[in-house]
């Protein structure tokens, strides 16, 4: 075998896969939300998207829940991780307890979440049983937006912190240890050992971690629609919505377009702000 | 500038003990190396006395102050990484600046400070670069110049040459011999080499299964080791131990008699260099096994009575492997061991 070609003829499976089954649908998707949608107006698709009365909603829905989640989803990975380090016995059992909701479908972990919060739910019971409530309190509906948008957030927290845990635990452990002893001789409190050696030489994991998390975040769908359903519209519920309910194909189209070019965007953002210097690295 | 005094360090991994009641003064201004084959548990007490590491028991004292609770911050001390630990994310500058800046000290003096030891270490040209950029050599040379920039009144240093390479650990060794005495800073070094520690310590602790075997002066350390396995692991080639008999106050094997101590089978220790070849039938009977021209010097291996034997003979000394030569120690310079305890038996002078 020509040994100049056999990379190529290696990798081609993949490159065929991704083209047939990503880079078409995704080129199919763009044409599709360009059709006009019988308007005329290539455009159509987007201005019927842009004038109804969710998409505002959603768009806001989406942009809140990635501010809080996201940053929340980064302390406490953080937090977590620095306590990991110093754990000396089980650290890997430890690590292991935290990662099990990665394995839970987010669909999956939205009933769960909704098991323990509906008015009838565990929490409800257990609370009222103590006395604490007078009956059953809803928590979940359109009346209470704030309680409705905290479980949500508690839900994607418990999902999805584990993703940006391991790519932390992973860019801790790069780290040499003599770093952080090193900062200790020389008299860094904790504190300022965190934020002048370990965030510094985190920061291509924490890069990683961010794009990864961001990303997801924009597209986050199943947890919310089984705690919320549409009295929490985010972009992906949109899109759902006009593709199975409404039946219309462009609009969803224009929908996955738009979610599309905000996670570009949001990667552009993390890749231009958390820059590294290829220099300063180890 | 202070002194330091290990006061029966112990310390103990599960039932293993790492360290077992260490004690070792170490005078103001003294630099003392800690010399001894890995696992010794040298580089864990030089971790306790950095406080990196906790103690099973013992105290640790610096300048007559009792630190063994501190953080290492507050032990008045600097140390230099086996792997430079050098921050890949701060310019020379700012790692040589590091300690003084945790301290708050004011920019007149960091600059001061940062300038000085840049200097001692000739650094100065890498100032605004990042060590990515640095040869080993040269990111070795910033840690030291980040120790002594905080002025410490004691320096640790934990293997500091050993990842670089020979010709460089060479060149880097004399510097630091000099940048040393000129800082005049109490220095305890941990290495494994042993010409390291006798190049350039005042004293020579040498540390085995978690003891300090001997601590001495280099010379006294090679000449006159306090157990075999001090002759054996310090000096190239190890000191030569031969099983001798000894009667009536006088050692005898083969060709070779000397007075010596105690009574019954001794070990009679000589170093390579410290023997006359002779005639056969004169002197201890050496069976050459192998002659190596080292350029300065002909190293001879073989044995005595079974025992291997690495002698140093002149260059231009012709022996071919197979034939036997007779080897006189000097004996001045000979040790006599105990062959049980393998500690060494007093000497007589003769």
């Amino acid at each position: 075998m020509n040994q100049r070609i056999l990379p190529y003829l290696l990798v081609a499976p993949a490159v065929v896969f991704l083209g047939a089954f990503f880079i078409v649908p995704l080129v199919q998707t763009i044409v599709l939300s360009f059709d006009g949608g019988g308007t005329g107006n290539a455009l159509g698709n987007y201005s019927r998207m842009v004038n109804d009365l969710n998409f505002g909603v959603s768009l806001r829905n989406t942009f809140m829940l990635v501010l809080v989640v996201v940053p929340l989803q980064l302390a406490m990975a953080l937090a977590m991780g620095m306590m990991l380090q110093k754990i000396e016995r089980g650290r890997e059992m430890v690590l292991w307890i935290w990662t099990i909701p990665l394995g839970v479908s987010d669909l999956a972990a939205g009933l769960v979440w909704l098991a323990l919060l509906q008015n009838t739910g565990y929490i409800n019971s257990a609370l009222f049983h103590l006395g604490l409530l007078d009956g059953p309190t809803p928590w979940l509906n359109s009346e209470t937006p704030v309680t409705l948008f905290a479980a949500i957030v508690l839900a994607e927290v418990w999902r999805a912190t584990a993703v940006v845990l391991i790519v932390i635990v992973a860019g801790l452990q790069t780290i040499p240890k003599e770093f952080g002893e090193a900062a200790e001789i020389f008299g860094a409190k904790p504190w300022r050992k965190f934020t002048r050696i370990t965030l510094p030489l985190l920061k291509p994991s924490i890069q990683s971690a961010l794009i990864l998390r961001t990303v997801l975040a924009f597209e986050v769908f199943a947890a919310v629609y089984a705690l919320g359903g549409r009295n929490f519209p985010v972009l992906v519920g949109e899109a759902y919505t006009w593709q199975n309910e409404n039946q219309n194909y462009g609009v969803a189209a224009a929908y996955a377009v738009l979610i599309m070019v905000i996670s570009l965007a949001a990667t552009l953002v993390w890749l231009k702000a958390l820059r590294t210097n290829p220099e300063t690295q180890a | 500038m202070a002194g330091i005094v290990i006061d029966r360090i112990e310390k103990t991994f599960g039932t293993a003990k790492a360290l077992d009641a260490v004690s070792l003064t170490v005078a103001d201004g003294e630099f003392v190396a800690l010399l001894g084959p890995s696992g010794c548990g040298k580089t864990t007490l030089l971790r306790i006395i950095a406080g990196l590491e906790s103690r099973s028991g013992g105290r640790v004292l610096i300048g007559d102050r009792d630190v063994s609770d501190l953080r290492p911050a507050d032990r008045g001390l600097a140390m230099v990484f086996q792997n430079y630990a050098v921050f890949p994310h701060m310019t020379v500058f700012e790692n040589v600046a590091f300690g003084l800046r945790t301290k708050n000290a004011p920019e007149e003096k960091v600059r001061r400070n940062v300038m000085r030891a840049a200097e001692l270490l000739h650094i100065e040209p890498y100032l605004e670069r990042y060590p990515a950029k640095l040869s080993g050599g040269q990111r070795q040379r910033v840690a030291v110049a980040r120790a002594l920039a905080v002025e410490p009144a004691v320096l640790l240093m934990d293997e500091p040459l050993s990842n670089l390479d020979a010709l460089l650990r060479l060149e880097m060794r004399a510097d630091l011999k000099r940048v040393l005495q000129e800082a005049g800073t109490t220095t305890v070094y941990v290495t494994h080499d042993q010409t390291e520690a006798m190049g350039l310590a005042d004293r020579i602790a040498v540390m085995h299964s978690g003891r300090i075997v001997q601590c001495d002066t280099p010379m006294t350390v090679y000449a006159a080791p306090a157990t075999t396995f001090v002759g054996g692991f310090v000096g190239s080639p190890p000191m030569n131990f031969v099983p001798i008999r000894n009667e009536d106050g006088r050692a005898r094997l083969d060709g070779f008699e000397a007075t010596a101590p105690g009574t019954g089978e001794l070990l009679l220790g000589f170093r390579g260099e410290d023997v006359r070849i002779d005639a056969p039938e004169r002197g201890l009977s050496f069976a050459v096994a192998v002659a190596e021209p080292m350029g300065s010097h002909v190293l001879l291996t073989g044995t005595i009575a079974d025992k291997l034997v690495r002698v140093v003979a002149p260059t231009g000394i012709r022996v071919a492997a197979g034939e036997r030569i007779g080897i006189v120690p000097d004996p001045e310079r000979v040790v006599w061991m105990s062959p049980e305890t393998g500690a060494a038996l007093p000497r007589i002078i003769s």
